[in-house]
């Protein structure tokens, strides 16, 4: 009796994979990619199902990287259709889905996200951030006295005479994380240029790539942490730590206001309005990337990307602007670029 | 003999007058130790307890709120040409949005609350899903255009924060989803009954809603996603495990090959939980190509996971039937395998069957593999039409639905975390009792 049970129950498992194997089409778009995209693919997916007769898409977190290849394992309803990334494909992305036959991509930029440099609401008074500021206190190797040495500073004052005499410790998004790249890129390089340090290192002997390399290298005495979770656990330590200044997106510092207290960068304060016009120095591209090869196969795949860029969602005054997104000025020219599914090269 | 002979020689005189209920040092020695480690086992448990207690305090405190849900009352009145306006344009939801700003205004003018906002921005006291929830209720019951119909609309994340006392005026300063003023007109229609707090029953049986509207998320089609998982996973490893067990122990010759079998299971068992996932990515869905973020994935994966917990637990079953059991069946003529499936396998179904939901309610609250393929996201929107899609469809599971929500930048998510993990603590405490039930009612003891 039992052994009967036992066996039917397996024959069912059995089955039940068997039917597996045989997948039915597949009619709901599937995207991965950014987590710093996907509030906003969630929010554009879950008003495509609201507003449309096709089933509201998946939306997958996980990173640029991991949803780019994702998306370059090749055609088929087994694969994504679109990937989330908070940077620009690179060249060795595309050859690499050309090579698994991802030929045609559509590149869609959605807009701007803000990075911006947050503490404790109630803690001392980081108001006023530069760049040189930020390298002065982070960089691994900075100019003291005309000379280029191991960071020596231990407070915010010693980087900037101006900015709160409290210990340095610094919650940056770790080296997987889109926003690392950034950070690098647009608060360290700058910065290392404005203090002479970069000029001192070329002099010094070293590349400009090698100096550049240098100027990006952040000290490893425990003053700056990497933080490799998400925004949640930057918030946590700051939470923590009263003496804490972390790096945010600007849609996570907007829906949390009143535990955060943001910092100008350069003068600028950080808002939609200050990131479109290009005045605040830190923000990038957010883009989208569409399998051409799909549209038509899977039902909805290119009402999506258009439903994406239309003015009610991706506009200045639409939701997504709404939660933190910078729009697109040339929100029209994507658009059309949308419509002709003009393809990457 | 000798021990008399010796005993005044190598004791002190008093000795032998000494009570039995006078202690010697040696024993006294030996009971403070017992005492002692009486009070480590106290302090052990005490310890155990506080962060019990602690845990248990954290995740009420934090996630009880989640349980109730803060909604606006309005009468909206259906009005036919209104509606198929609204179902020409592109965004259908906006023109609805419309309508009830008209609804809001007036409501608010009745009730005598001034106010000199503008629609739009007094719209921000309601849910962003709000519009949607009007669609869909004009889609479903069109015999109702024509006709008022009452409508509770969610609230805002940050007006049920207020409510609940996690938002305050001071912390909207900066905010720009909501401001001071709103509270004002909070305030007064709180007390006209128009907005109230009420039981959360979309938290429990609901869909999970995007970054925009945290007021609407739910746990209910996760929790459905969790559902088909375990039963691939019942389906799966108890008859395998049960039948890999029976052969081990009972049938299979002890050799160097079925000990290393042994050793490898014991292996699996200690095998971290992310490995399950890496590899289930490659087998089950690079090769075998079966579809992302299924919960038939997740269950084959969450089946490797379980299979050596419940291996172990039906070993170890079998193993305390005594062979008294199995020689008298063999000795009234039963075979081998009669007396495996008729006398030992009854006896031990009650450990096979607890080791069996312990196992079960491990891979419940699992989450590392599911990140691996592809469950973690904005997935558990649409409740699955019908078991094949269940299986099949796109759908998260509950510890990667808490997972995701924790990670959202809406204060209000959190909450929703906390509030998740107290349903995923009932539903592991449900099947613990019923793995205990089932031990302390069938296991027999020789």
């Amino acid at each position: 009796m039992k052994f009967k049970t036992l066996v039917s129950v397996a024959a069912l498992a059995a089955a039940a994979t068997a039917v597996a194997g045989s997948a039915q089409a597949r009619d709901q778009i599937q995207v991965a990619g950014s987590s710093t995209v996907l509030p906003y693919a969630s929010i554009v997916a879950e008003a495509f199902g609201e507003n449309t007769d096709f089933p509201t898409p998946v939306v997958e977190s996980g990173g640029s990287s991991a949803g780019l290849k994702k998306f370059c394992e090749g055609v088929g309803e087994n694969t994504i259709d679109v990937a989330n990334a908070s940077r620009k494909i690179k060249d060795k992305e595309i050859a690499a889905c050309a090579e698994a036959g991802v030929k045609d991509i559509i590149e869609v930029r959605i807009g701007y996200d803000g990075i911006v440099f947050a503490s404790q609401k109630d803690g001392p008074a980081f108001t006023a951030f530069t760049p040189s500021d930020w390298f002065n206190a982070l960089g691994a190797k900075v100019l003291k006295d005309g000379q280029l040495v191991d960071n020596p500073n231990a407070t915010w004052a010693d980087a900037n005479g101006e900015l709160p005499a409290v210990e340095i410790s610094a919650f940056i998004p770790g080296t997987k994380h889109g926003t690392r790249e950034v950070f690098e890129e647009k608060v360290l390089k700058a910065g290392c240029e404005e203090t002479g340090a970069l000029k001192a290192m070329v002099d010094g002997g070293m590349s400009e790539k090698d100096a550049e390399k240098a100027c990006m290298a952040v000290r490893t005495d425990g003053k700056s942490v990497d933080i490799d979770g998400d925004y949640t656990e930057t918030l946590a330590r700051i939470d923590a730590n009263k003496n804490g200044v972390g790096v945010f997106g600007l849609a996570f510092y907007e829906n949390n206001t009143d535990k955060l207290k943001v910092a100008t960068m350069s003068g600028v304060t950080p808002s939609t309005a200050t990131i479109a016009s290009g005045e605040y120095p830190v923000s990038r591209p957010l883009y989208f990337y569409v399998k051409k090869a799909h549209i038509g196969v899977i039902p909805g795949l290119k009402e999506y990307a258009q439903f994406f860029v239309s003015d009610e969602l991706a506009g200045s005054e639409g939701p997504l602007a709404q939660y933190g997104l910078v729009s697109d000025p040339e929100l029209a020219a994507t658009q059309a670029a949308v419509e002709a599914e003009e393809t990457l090269k | 003999m000798t021990d008399t002979s010796l005993a005044p020689a190598s004791s002190t005189p008093g000795s032998r007058s000494r009570s039995l209920l006078e202690l010697d040092p040696h024993t006294k020695k030996r009971n403070a130790a017992e005492a002692r480690f009486r009070v480590y086992g106290i302090v052990a448990i005490g310890i155990g307890l506080f962060f019990l207690v602690a845990l248990l305090y954290s995740i009420l405190s934090n996630g009880l709120t989640a349980f109730y849900q803060t909604s606006v009352t309005l009468e909206v009145p259906l009005v036919q040409t209104e509606i198929d306006a609204a179902e020409k344009s592109v965004v259908k939801t906006s023109k609805y949005r419309d309508m009830i700003a008209a609804v809001l205004v007036q409501k608010m003018e009745q009730a005598g609350v001034a106010t000199s906002m503008k629609s739009k921005e007094l719209l921000q006291i309601l849910s962003a899903g709000a519009p949607g929830t009007l669609r869909d209720h004009v889609l479903s019951h069109p015999e109702q255009i024509g006709t008022t119909a009452t409508f509770d609309f969610l609230a805002s994340s940050r007006v049920d924060g207020y409510l609940k006392g996690r938002v305050t005026r001071a912390a909207l300063a900066e905010d720009k989803n909501l401001s001071a003023a709103h509270l004002d007109i909070i305030d007064q229609l709180v007390e006209k009954g128009i907005v109230e707090k009420g039981f959360n029953w979309n938290f429990i049986f609901g869909s999970d809603a995007s970054d925009s509207r945290p007021e609407q998320a739910g746990i209910g089609v996760s929790m459905i996603g969790s559902l088909f998982m375990m039963l691939v996973v019942l389906v799966l490893s108890l008859p395998i495990g049960v039948a890999a067990s029976i052969y081990l122990e009972e049938f299979a010759p002890k050799n160097r090959w079925t000990d290393l079998i042994e050793v490898n299971i014991s292996n699996l068992a200690a095998v971290p939980s992310i490995v399950f996932g890496i590899l289930g990515l490659s087998a089950f869905i690079q090769f075998a190509h079966l579809p992302q973020s299924a919960p038939l994935v997740g269950g084959l994966v969450l089946t490797l996971m379980t299979l050596p917990t419940i291996i172990i637990s039906t070993r170890a079953s079998l193993k305390s039937v005594p062979p008294s059991i199995r020689d008298a069946a063999l000795g009234i003529g039963a075979s081998k395998m009669q007396s495996v499936f008729h006398h030992v396998l009854p006896l031990a179904m009650p450990g096979i069957l607890t080791g069996t939901i312990i196992g079960l309610a491990q891979a419940l609250g699992e989450t590392a593999p599911l990140l691996l393929i592809g469950m973690v996201g904005f997935i558990a929107s649409e409740f699955p039409d019908g078991v094949f899609d269940g299986f099949l469809a796109p759908n998260s599971a509950m510890p990667a639905q808490i997972y995701e929500w924790a990670k959202r930048a809406d204060p209000a998510f959190y909450e929703r975390a906390w509030g998740g993990i107290i349903i995923l603590l009932v539903f592991l405490m449900i099947m613990n009792i019923v793995a205990i039930i089932l031990r302390r009612r069938f296991e027999r003891r020789w």
